[in-house]
């Protein structure tokens, strides 16, 4: 079954449109009695640039985390390239992933974290080699090779044999883009990949980002960074107490917010 | 701001005198002169000191001339050649008690943790027994498995008997005496693993579980190496403790390690105290070294995770900024 009757199996065939990246339906998510997303529903087309902002708490960084199964969906569905995230739809009935069916899922999915989590005991191209050699199998050499010219493309071409704790903050963070290109995803996933950062060394990050941006990649960052919602993104959420206050342009939405929430927010962040 | 205040301090006459409070004197240079101070004096620790000295005097004194020390026989007995075999036996029951515990302690540890509950449940009972009961009473019941498992029965059990095969193999005692050392040990390592993968960030499990790797490749090549500097000291201390723990295999009963021999050899010769001493100078050797050992180990893991590590490639290709923004493995 293709990922595309699968997808109509459960869900009208009425868009003929091209099938977005990412499509979540319905999404909800709690912790214990808090309910952390509550019926989310939006959509990423391929190559679109999704910026999603709001205050802490609101249940952005969640969602992303759901969009590769670090978390598990209470309610929805949540399709990434037509395929189901964490279970398998058979005649009516949701089946758990097995782990190493769900590992097979996220290795498509690119994902940058707030504190970049690189792997401290080893060298910046160990890090970005480490998971094309054992997820994927990838012959040493060649892993090796497109790990230097990944560094090389994040501008660290000559940091290759240091260790994260040797780089700055900027820079471990664009190593930990190279280690997620790395696997060759097909949506790469930031989360608040500049909050930890020095304010003068965002910058590079951000550089490095929009050029990842114009190569068409998916991407869905959530970030505090308006001024790279604006220029970068293709479509803008915010999202508060769960929900989805408001969405569109990105500079539509930060010039004439339309809803009291976005613009309170906005008026403390701008 | 901060470069006004401190003209104000050192050209500062003007305003020490305005606010009424003495200011330091100034060396030519105009930086301000060192504090030269009385240092704070400690007159009790050095009465104690002297007092202590003292009494250990005595004591040593008083010792040498005890008849019951034995000082002579203490000389005889401790490069006996029976004493030094005896000391080899407690290197090798430690060492093979160590490994063997290390090895089903990390496994211990990891089932603990895996998110298999039927695994996890396995642990905790072994763990439940083990560092539940003495290991005294525990190397007792070794010695005495062959009492209580004697036959191999083939058949359903309860049910039907088809066949049953006496065991007529004995082990040796110091095998026995290995597996009750080991295996009360792999408990108590399986807890210091465990502390150690748990002290390792979250987020290194997550982010590798983001990239597609299994549980079992992030516990092995991501959790378990950043965990060794938290297991690392405390098992070094634990091999210390297992020198000392191996006087215990008595209740097995085995004889050969080096506190069983010192006690055969003075139910001999009737000279306890003399042996007693021969033992102890010998473990206190083992330990010593030991403790040696333990200190440059833990020098070298309390250190950051980068700076235990030789560094590749600095010096080559390092950037400015880097040696810079970089901590201590540049230095």
């Amino acid at each position: 079954m293709s990922a595309a009757d699968r997808r109509a199996e459960t869900r009208t065939a009425a868009d003929a449109a091209p099938l977005p990246m990412v499509d979540a339906v319905a999404v909800s998510k709690s912790f214990g009695a808090n309910e952390v997303l509550k019926s989310i529903t939006l959509r990423v087309r391929r190559g679109e640039v999704m910026c999603v902002i709001g205050p802490s708490g609101s249940g952005k960084s969640t969602f992303l985390r759901c969009i590769n199964h670090l978390e598990s969906i209470d309610a929805g569905r949540l399709y990434v390239d037509g395929e189901l995230v964490g279970y398998r739809q058979k005649g009516g009935k949701l089946y758990e992933l097995k782990p190493s069916e769900a590992a097979l899922q996220r290795r498509d999915i690119g994902m940058v974290f707030q504190h970049f989590n690189l792997f401290p005991h080893m060298t910046a191209l160990e890090n970005v080699t480490e998971a094309p050699i054992r997820v994927k199998g990838v012959p040493r050499h060649e892993a090796v090779a497109r790990g230097r010219e990944l560094l090389a493309r994040v501008g660290l071409g000559s940091h290759s044999g240091h260790y994260p704790s040797q780089l700055s903050g900027g820079q471990q963070q664009r190593v930990a883009i190279a280690r997620a290109l790395a696997m060759d995803p097909k949506l790469m996933l930031f989360d608040e990949p500049t909050s930890a950062l020095d304010p003068e060394l965002v910058g590079d990050v951000l550089d490095v980002m929009r050029g990842l941006a114009e190569s068409g990649m998916t991407m869905v960052v959530v970030t505090h960074e308006m001024g790279f919602a604006r220029e970068v993104g293709d479509s803008l959420v915010f999202m508060d107490g769960g929900v989805i206050v408001e969405s569109g342009d990105p500079r539509q939405v930060l010039a004439d917010p339309q809803q009291e929430r976005t613009r309170a927010f906005l008026s403390k962040v701008l | 701001m901060s470069d006004s205040h401190r003209r104000d301090g050192t050209d500062g006459g003007g305003s020490a005198v305005a606010s009424g409070l003495p200011s330091p004197s100034s060396l030519p240079d105009g930086r301000p002169e060192a504090i030269k101070a009385v240092k704070l004096r400690h007159p009790w620790r050095i009465a104690v000191a002297v007092v202590l000295v003292v009494l250990l005097v005595l004591f040593v004194l008083d010792a040498a001339q005890r008849k019951a020390f034995g000082w002579a026989d203490v000389g005889k007995y401790l490069f006996d050649v029976r004493i030094s075999q005896a000391a080899l036996v407690t290197l090798e029951l430690t060492v093979y008690s160590m490994v063997i515990g290390v090895v089903l302690g990390l496994v211990l540890a990891i089932m603990r943790l895996s998110p298999n509950p039927v695994l996890k449940a396995v642990s905790w009972l072994y763990l439940w027994i083990f560092r539940g009961t003495p290991v005294y009473v525990q190397l007792v019941f070794w010695g005495l498995i062959t009492l209580i498992y004697n036959t191999i029965v083939i058949g359903i059990p309860f049910v039907h008997t088809w066949a049953v095969i006496p065991i007529t193999w004995v082990p040796p005692l110091f095998f026995i005496s290995v597996v009750g050392l080991s295996l009360n040990e792999a408990a108590y390592m399986a807890e210091i693993v465990r502390a150690g993968l748990l002290s390792v960030d979250p987020g290194q499990e997550e982010a590798a579980k983001a990239l597609g790797m299994s549980w079992w490749q992030t516990m092995r090549r991501v959790v378990i190496p950043q965990s060794m500097r938290v297991i690392i000291p405390p098992t070094g201390n634990e091999v210390i403790s297992m020198l000392k723990t191996t006087t215990l295999v008595a209740a097995v009963p085995f004889t050969l390690d080096l506190f069983g021999r010192a006690r055969d050899i003075s139910a001999e010769t009737f000279t306890p105290i003399p042996l007693l001493i021969v033992a102890s100078l010998w473990y206190l050797f083992f330990t010593s070294v030991l403790m040696v050992g333990q200190y440059f180990l833990e020098r070298r893991f309390a250190r950051g995770t980068d700076r235990g590590r030789p560094v590749v490639g600095i010096g080559v290709d390092v950037e400015p900024s880097v040696a810079a923004g970089g901590v201590g493995g540049v230095r």
